[in-house]
């Protein structure tokens, strides 16, 4: 378990904007008559978007918004790691993943470019514009070691590849996400083995089939 | 040909995304191809079609899919049925389903709508992990063009009509528990229910449900098209089908592949993935299913096949087929101690031998790393393991205790040499702990 906390400062009040209410409706509209809770992710998530992370009066909106009690909003908004409680980076949110599979291919040397470059994690760094953290696995395993920064991930990285990708945020430029090194999605590097056969991709195999095994029709 | 699959069997012909993810490209590929005529059979017929594919669940535990399918009640009360698809994949290693939901959605959305009128249901929400924002935006857009094309929705071409939804969630890898990821869904912290219920009685706002995995839904369609024997010719008895693997790890070209289930282990990591860093012989061990299953090493992993049913006689299991490998340069004790932590963090704190037994495991194996340990509490840690094993709600205390058994199963050796390696050193002179490392 992770324990989470409110900020200590927090600002006076929250609005949402109108774009982030509007979204917000498309989620609760998801789903059934009288489960808007189901909502509550999605619309924390884009009120962190709004934002940059979540307010103590930013849940009270949610909350609000969505006819629940304060405190079981608190609970999934410090429940799940994804929500930030306090602010973050101006320019970028930076956060490597250290788990294993990471881990094997070189992810401590990343957690140290950033150690190095920004302090000690979960902190901002001295001028305001990052902030970044160690985190659990991302899912890009066979891409590994990677980071997500701003929610978009960045492949295959090395220590050098990596403070280059950290100083063009710096300078105010936005890196096209995907692997660093040139890999197609998670194809083996050097280009995919498989899936080479012409024929799957003709269109033959969009054309008429008749379903096999179905059952025999009985006359009436 | 690269593995033991030739091409014209794949099920996922855009899993690189090298073509089109769209509507046009994944029909061009043969999706949605035979749709209605599938649809339009009985749910009996569809669930008896994957019981004879011998498909399994392919999350990890493997159930069979048509048997679980058919779990759900024959009629429909007033209570709707859903169909859960659950992406919230969030295990070390695992990252095949990403690919599926950013490279071919539709086979995903065309799977659902199959299971769906096999569950006599007309609802389906998929479950998208919160830090996968691209696959949602690819999703979201996939999901659009079905509508537009009337293949889901009201008053659907395909004759039966199935609304598909999405949800995510908040970066949480217990969600990936089928009764935790219903309490998130309804908007609650992850926390798992205690079964029974099962979802198949009452399951997201009490409604009977099915979870199943992306990959599960997935390959529906493919199969029913080309006939449940194409299917289960591939593999052995238990074990039947193509199945997507990935590779992790000290690895020359690890990658996301799709080929038939009952490989060995080895021609996986030499035909697809590039070979073991520094070759076949500096191979320390696999973790061949997820970071949950215990590791094999070396000499096994000579033999082994990708089967649940091998892996399982092996004391692992073939989980997610997403293998992590390590070379003989790798620090064992230290990757384990990592995926302890990560369990630390991830535990909901529920269940108290979860809670407390998770942190207290991985501080014990931080002392490992660094030998600073008793020999005693070698076996006291795999004690605390088998008491927070099987004494959970959910499988995470098992997942948890899993890779520091097979750990120790096998590399014992290497922690006791630490040990009195540590001891050796400790006491000759000032600060030596502190200048060993």
């Amino acid at each position: 378990m992770s324990v989470r906390r409110l900020a200590a400062v927090q600002p006076a009040s929250f609005a949402f904007k109108p774009a982030t209410l509007k979204a917000a409706k498309v989620w609760m509209e998801n789903f059934p008559d009288g489960k808007q809770q189901s909502a509550v992710v999605p619309t924390l998530w884009l009120v962190q978007k709004q934002e940059g992370w979540l307010s103590e009066p930013s849940i009270r909106a949610v909350a609000e918004l969505l006819g629940m009690p304060v405190i079981r909003v608190l609970e999934v908004a410090t429940f799940y790691t994804m929500f930030m409680l306090e602010p973050v980076g101006e320019v970028a949110l930076v956060q490597v993943c250290g788990t294993t599979p990471c881990q094997t291919r070189g992810s401590e040397d990343l957690l140290e470019v950033c150690k190095h470059k920004f302090g000690p994690q979960n902190h901002r760094s001295a001028d305001g514009k990052f902030y970044w953290q160690e985190v659990e696995c991302l899912g890009a395993c066979a891409n590994a070691p990677m980071a997500a920064i701003n929610d978009h991930y960045y492949e295959d990285l090395t220590p050098e590849s990596f403070e280059k990708l950290l100083d063009d945020f710096a300078a105010g430029k936005k890196p096209k996400p995907g692997s660093m090194i040139g890999r197609q999605g998670s194809a083996p590097e050097g280009g995919a083995t498989t899936l080479t056969d012409p024929k799957l991709f003709d269109g033959s195999l969009g054309k008429k089939i008749k379903v096999p095994n179905l059952p025999t029709k009985v006359k009436a | 040909m690269t593995g033991i699959l030739a091409d014209k069997d794949r099920i996922f012909l855009n899993i690189y995304g090298q073509r089109d993810w769209g509507l046009e490209g994944a029909k061009a590929r043969g999706a949605w191809n035979g749709t209605k005529d599938i649809v339009s059979q009985t749910p009996e017929w569809i669930c008896d079609q994957m019981k004879a594919s011998g498909l399994r669940g392919r999350g990890g535990a493997g159930f069979a899919t048509g048997l679980k399918w058919t779990f759900m009640p024959k009629v429909q009360s007033e209570r709707p049925h859903y169909l859960l698809v659950n992406a919230d994949e969030s295990e070390p290693g695992a990252c095949k389903d990403r690919d599926i939901l950013r490279n071919d959605p539709h086979l995903l959305i065309e799977g659902c709508v199959i299971a769906c009128k096999a569950m006599r249901s007309h609802q389906a929400y998929i479950y998208i992990r919160g830090e996968y924002v691209h696959e949602r935006e690819r999703l979201t857009a996939a999901i659009k063009q079905a509508y537009e094309a009337k293949l889901i929705g009201k008053g659907s071409i395909l004759g039966y009509d199935v609304d598909v939804g999405l949800q995510h969630g908040g970066g949480a890898y217990i969600c990936g528990d089928e009764t935790a990821l219903m309490e998130s869904f309804e908007g609650k912290k992850g926390q798992p229910r205690l079964k029974p219920p099962f979802p198949a009685g009452a399951g997201i706002y009490g409604c009977p449900t099915t979870v199943n995995n992306v990959e599960t839904i997935a390959v529906v369609g493919t199969i029913l098209r080309r006939g449940a024997d194409w299917f289960a010719q591939f593999g052995t008895e238990k074990s039947t089908g193509t199945k997507l693997f990935a590779g992790s790890g000290h690895l020359n070209k690890p990658c996301v592949v799709e080929d038939a289930v009952g490989i060995s282990v080895k021609q996986l990591i030499e035909d697809h993935f590039g070979g073991v860093r520094g070759g076949w012989g500096n191979l320390k061990a696999v973790i061949p299913g997820g970071i949950s299953v215990r590791m094999i090493p070396a000499e096994e992993a000579e033999v082994a096949l990708m089967t649940y049913e091998d892996l399982q006689a092996r004391g692992s299991g073939l989980g997610t087929g997403t293998m992590i490998v390590f070379d003989k340069d790798a620090d064992l004790v230290k990757a384990i101690a990592r995926a302890s932590y990560f369990y630390k963090h991830e535990s909901c704190g529920q269940c108290t031998p979860c809670r407390e037994g998770t942190g207290w495991m991985w501080r014990v194996m931080e002392r490992m790393v660094t030998g600073e340990a008793e020999m005693s509490e070698i076996d006291m840690l795999l004690d605390v393991a088998s008491q927070v094993e099987g004494h959970t709600i959910c499988g995470l205390g098992d997942a948890a205790a899993w890779p520091i058994q097979g750990l120790f199963r096998h590399f014992r050796h290497e922690v006791e040499d630490r040990i009195t390696q540590y001891r050796a050193r400790k006491g000759s002179y000032a600060g030596a702990s502190i200048a060993a490392e």
